[in-house]
């Protein structure tokens, strides 16, 4: 087998670029990222943390950990753990947040919350970018008076004022996980599904959509392995970028009082009991305010960078 | 362009009517029955009571014989009576719905004369310090939430300086000191988280107009800095920001909803939370239909100014 003119290139010793064992690429993408986006680079190493806590949380390790060290010593509790005694506490190693009005500490209940903002950021955005995925493609791809019909729904769709529709739908089916999720993803499609049509309309007259056609192929065939292939970058630029605004979405409503029911924590609601302490204990809205702030900033500037990285118009861009 | 904004004009016609439909059919999905809720806990037994409020609500016909005869309704602005009052809805909101109005425009003011002045600031001292400064400020005002700046804003008042917003809410026709004094801070929190989006527009379009010919062929001239930036490139960067001011109106309306909420105004935002915390269906559907029809409407505003804006765009 004749080595490739790349690789006749490369000084001798050196191992070819594709045979470098996986972890040594995947590390080498990263600092090329680190170097070129060092703003979106801060945004993914938040986000790591954000999903670390959200892990902890759902492994309930604040809980195990406050059992193995017998209580009431360490920094991390259950977030339903009370000590009336120590309510409205200040910053210190025994609570690294300080209390609420109840006792319970601050900092673990953020890391319990940041599973619900995890969870809700990420399952909505699936959903949102998956029904855009599907409408968009189907409707740029059939065209004709399918299109037609298809945008006229989408523009009812659209017409559907974000906040105030959440709060209609939430109160008239619940404010449980699944409806808030499905609500929040569900609104935020018609949007993205607009970008994917446009796409769609101009990747269909591709000369290999029709090489695929002559050679038989059905529509299935083609929307599955020649469409979505080429807007797939769309979609994972849509859900970065539209996490931030999902999770920004579920503290509103939470904050104003439709989100998931107590003693859960989410920021949301952590925020909106903390109005009331403001004049006796204003970091007790200041903590939670400061996590949905840091976690959106990250997501949104991580989300920046991936479509500057993404985006074939933009690269080389600054 | 008489010819595209009739045409625009009908295709609202079968949007609203879908919303209409959407709003209408929701409230029939209610995991637990509306009149159970109403009765609470006292009448929950009292099968003959239940049976009569039915009756009165008009809810034991069929659902299009109610779709219809309420869609009836909303074509001559009558939203119904809501279930918790009594009261007729569209009276209701005719009270609320200026205070909305007028923190909706008292914010999106502030943004503009805040945000694109800073947007042109930080384009034409690209790279510098300031640049950098404005430009992590209009990042961090994307970032926060707009009931934690209320809330900080609140708190730092509240600790530091003894300070608390007024309370007691005149129209401005009563007393227009008063009613600026207590729609003042939530306008310039709204306007503020606003104003993000519009810095960042504004500097990335004034960069991009900074780079053509004719803004070369305009400093050649030996013109003022003041009339290039100003009559030559921002005149040009503005066309795209005036798309950013129609698709912002969801998250004004939003930021209206919770500032309403803090601050205690009684406009539309704070009635709706108010009445879906309490179950009020019609309220609900009538505040969410009044809200679509005004999102629809903007957008049209907005294609129409840019084709008024930009001599290019001819419909």
């Amino acid at each position: 087998m004749a080595t490739h003119v790349l690789e006749e290139a490369l000084p001798a010793g050196a191992l070819p670029f594709e045979t470098r064992p996986w972890p040594v690429r995947a590390a080498r993408g990263l600092l090329w990222f680190a170097r070129r986006k060092p703003l979106g680079f801060l945004g993914l190493l938040i986000i790591l943390t954000m999903l670390l806590f959200a892990a902890a949380a759902a492994l309930d390790v604040p809980a195990r950990y406050s059992q193995v060290r017998g209580g009431n010593i360490g920094f991390l509790y259950p977030y339903d753990h009370q000590v009336l005694r120590d309510r409205q506490q200040g910053v210190s190693l025994k609570h690294l947040m300080g209390t609420d009005n109840l006792g319970r500490d601050t900092f673990s209940r953020i890391v319990y919350g940041a599973k619900v903002s995890v969870f809700i950021g990420f399952s909505a955005v699936a959903i949102s970018q998956a029904l855009a995925a599907i409408v968009g493609t189907i409707s740029g791809y059939y065209g004709g008076r399918f299109d037609v019909l298809f945008q006229r729904v989408v523009d009812i769709w659209q017409a559907l004022p974000g906040l105030v529709a959440l709060i209609f739908i939430v109160s008239v089916l619940g404010n449980n996980l699944v409806v808030i999720t499905v609500a929040i993803g569900a609104l935020g499609a018609a949007g993205a599904s607009r970008i994917i049509r446009g796409a769609v309309i101009s990747i269909k007259q591709n000369a290999y959509v029709e090489a695929a056609r002559v050679v038989g192929a059905t529509d299935l065939r083609i929307l599955l392995f020649h469409i979505l292939p080429n807007v797939f970058h769309l979609v994972i630029i849509g859900a970065s970028i539209g996490i931030g605004g999902a999770i920004l979405a579920e503290s509103a409503l939470a904050f104003l009082g439709f989100g998931l029911p107590p003693p859960y924590p989410s920021w949301g609601r952590m925020l909106n009991v903390a109005r009331e302490f403001l004049t006796s204990n204003p970091m007790m809205a200041i903590w939670p305010g400061l996590a949905l702030t840091v976690t959106v900033f990250a997501f949104n500037v991580f989300g920046d960078a991936l479509r500057d990285v993404l985006d074939p118009r933009l690269r080389g861009s600054r | 362009m008489q010819g595209y904004i009739v045409r625009r004009l009908l295709l609202m016609v079968p949007t609203l009517l879908g919303v209409t439909l959407f709003v209408f059919l929701l409230t029939r999905f209610t995991p637990a029955d509306v009149v159970d809720r109403l009765t609470g806990e006292v009448g929950y037994q009292d099968e003959a009571l239940k049976a009569q409020i039915r009756e009165e609500l008009g809810l034991n016909q069929g659902v299009l014989t109610q779709y219809f005869k309420w869609l009836g309704g909303v074509l001559h602005l009558d939203l119904g009576e809501s279930f918790i009052s009594g009261r007729d809805i569209w009276d209701e909101l005719k009270n609320r719905v200026p205070v909305s109005v007028e923190l909706g425009a008292l914010a999106m003011l502030f943004s503009i004369l805040f945000g694109i002045p800073i947007g042109v600031i930080s384009a034409i001292r690209q790279d510098t310090w300031l640049d950098y400064l404005l430009r992590g400020g209009s990042i961090l005002l994307l970032a926060v939430p707009v009931f934690f700046l209320a809330i900080s804003v609140l708190a730092v008042g509240a600790w530091w300086f003894d300070w608390a917003p007024p309370s007691r809410y005149t129209a401005p026709w009563e007393d227009l000191q008063n009613n600026l004094a207590i729609m003042a801070t939530p306008a310039i929190i709204l306007g503020l988280a606003l104003s993000g989006a519009k810095i960042r527009l504004t500097r990335t379009q004034m960069l991009e107009v900074l780079r053509q010919d004719y803004i070369r062929t305009a400093w050649a001239k030996g013109l003022s800095e003041r009339v290039v930036i100003l009559r030559h490139a921002l005149r040009n960067a503005l066309i795209p920001v005036v798309t950013v001011i129609g698709l912002q109106i969801p998250v004004l309306v939003a930021g209206a909803v919770i500032l309403e909420n803090i601050f205690l105004l009684p406009g539309v935002g704070r009635y709706l939370v108010q009445s879906a915390a309490s179950f009020d269906y019609p309220v609900v559907q009538g505040i969410t239909l009044l809200i679509a029809t005004v999102v629809v409407l903007s957008n049209l505003v907005v294609d129409l100014s840019y084709a008024a804006l930009d001599p290019r765009v001819r419909y």
